[in-house]
């Protein structure tokens, strides 16, 4: 059954909050949700960039107080 | 109140070795009784790995018998924990013992896993273990010109061995004098360089300076050995004749088979180390899941704060301060120049061109690090 996750990368300069996303992809089923929280505006656009190139599906993104919410699903 | 720390590596050592100058009274008294259980008597300097692969130490100049670097007063035991058993405050150990604990910290540290990726293993030069750097060396060696790849999984030990061995491994080649039959190709997941924006900013031009080219948005899926190809889960491909990998991580078996953490690693707290939902579990260096570099420096600085607070609970009874994601990084940029990346959870990292006086400091630092571990730097 899908499960939702949360990554909670909000301060994260290195590994930041791509690569958190890499990683706990990595370790999500096919149709997993994953909402990435992250406190760099840069999120908003490197994450899609990435979830489009390799083929996953972007769900949204919106900022709440300066944090932004990424929700994906891993597609493949 | 008995303190147990799990893991004999550089969190575990550093954080032993402090509560035990702060605790010396109490481990006189007998009020504090304070042991540490590790898989190996013995302690790797882990970073100096790298200078291993390209030949520039040797395996013995790695290793200090684990004891040695601990204070009186620690009771160590070789005895790798089974099974943890948190409801109960106690694990139980590979040789059947049962040990209690009122404060347990669990610093088990990570390992590589190029069997995650098709063909990495059997097609690609590592260096994360004694055996693959000196195996990585070897291969150097007999090496005579063509296209080197150095590529990275996802999550790594020391977010810097990318750029260092792309860098170290252009010195490398040019002191041979082959580098003119050498092209060196870095390949990395996201979308620049590096993780750290300021540090991709340095490094990009250095790359283009020096010949190197990259391939961003770039994570391993597959090896053909066959063909010597390399495969992205992007849908791009990059052939090679030397593969350099920088391999995906995981936490340590015992900490997934006990249900602990997915991948190994330990939901812990961010800023007071602890192990979500336990408030006497705390948890350093690379188990953490925290979002944030697995390196050495990680869990020194881990290891002071918790130092401080373990310390406080027995005086005080409470902890004093929390971890601020203070990590310091080295970056060897060559052979004789370095520069560095000091960061925490509010502040990025503003690296500085880099410079022989850096990279000495480096060198120094290599040999000081068995004062770091008895937690005297």
């Amino acid at each position: 059954m899908a499960q939702k996750k949360l990554i909670d990368a909000r301060g994260s300069f290195c590994p930041g909050p791509l690569m958190e996303l890499i990683a706990g992809m990595k370790m999500a089923e096919v149709g997993d949700e994953l909402e990435v929280l992250s406190s760099d505006k840069g999120s908003a656009n490197d994450i899609p960039e990435w979830i489009k190139k390799v083929g996953h599906e972007m769900l949204g993104t919106r900022e709440e107080a300066g944090v932004w919410h990424i929700t994906v699903r891993k597609a493949k | 109140m008995k303190i147990l720390i799990i893991g004999g590596g550089m969190g575990g050592t550093i954080l032993a070795n402090n509560l035990a100058r702060r605790l010396q009274p109490e481990l006189k008294s007998g009020k504090v009784r304070l042991s540490m259980l590790s898989a190996s008597d013995k302690h790797m300097y882990q970073p100096g790995l790298l200078y291993l692969a390209l030949g520039r130490t040797t395996p013995d100049e790695l290793y200090r018998d684990q004891e040695s670097l601990l204070e009186p007063g620690i009771k160590f035991a070789v005895d790798p924990v089974e099974q943890f058993m948190l409801d109960q405050n106690q694990v139980r150990t590979k040789s059947g013992k049962i040990y209690d604990y009122d404060v347990m910290a669990i610093a088990t540290g990570s390992r590589m896993v190029p069997e995650t990726i098709p063909g990495l293993a059997e097609n690609a030069e590592f260096f994360y273990t004694e055996e693959s750097a000196v195996k990585m060396f070897k291969r150097l060696q007999a090496f005579q010109g063509g296209r080197v790849v150095i590529t990275v999984g996802v999550p790594h030990k020391c977010p810097m061995a990318p750029l260092e061995i792309a860098f170290m491994l252009y010195d490398y080649f040019k002191d041979r004098g082959i580098l003119d039959k050498v092209k060196i190709h870095y390949t990395y997941p996201i979308g620049r360089v590096h993780s750290l924006e300021n540090v991709a900013k340095w490094a990009a031009p250095e790359f283009d300076k020096l010949g190197i080219s990259y391939e961003t948005l770039f994570n391993m899926k597959e090896v053909d050995g066959k063909n010597k190809i390399l495969r992205s889960e992007e849908g791009t491909e990059t052939p090679f004749d030397l593969l350099v990998a920088i391999p995906a991580h995981r936490g340590m078996e015992v900490i997934e088979k006990n249900g602990l953490g997915q991948g190994g690693w330990i939901p812990t707290n961010r800023a007071k180390l602890t192990m979500e939902g336990r408030s006497n579990v705390f948890v350093l260096g690379d188990t953490t899941n925290i979002p944030i570099s697995k390196a050495g420096s990680t869990a020194h600085f881990e290891a002071e704060a918790l130092g401080e607070n373990i310390a406080a609970m027995v005086k005080l009874g409470t902890p004093v301060r929390d971890y601020d994601g203070k990590v310091f990084c080295f970056i060897e940029a060559g052979k004789d120049r370095a520069t560095y990346a000091m960061f925490d959870y509010q502040n990025p990292p503003d690296p500085k061109a880099p410079t022989k006086a850096m990279h000495w400091f480096k060198m120094a630092y290599n040999k000081l690090y068995w004062v770091s571990a008895r937690g005297l730097l």
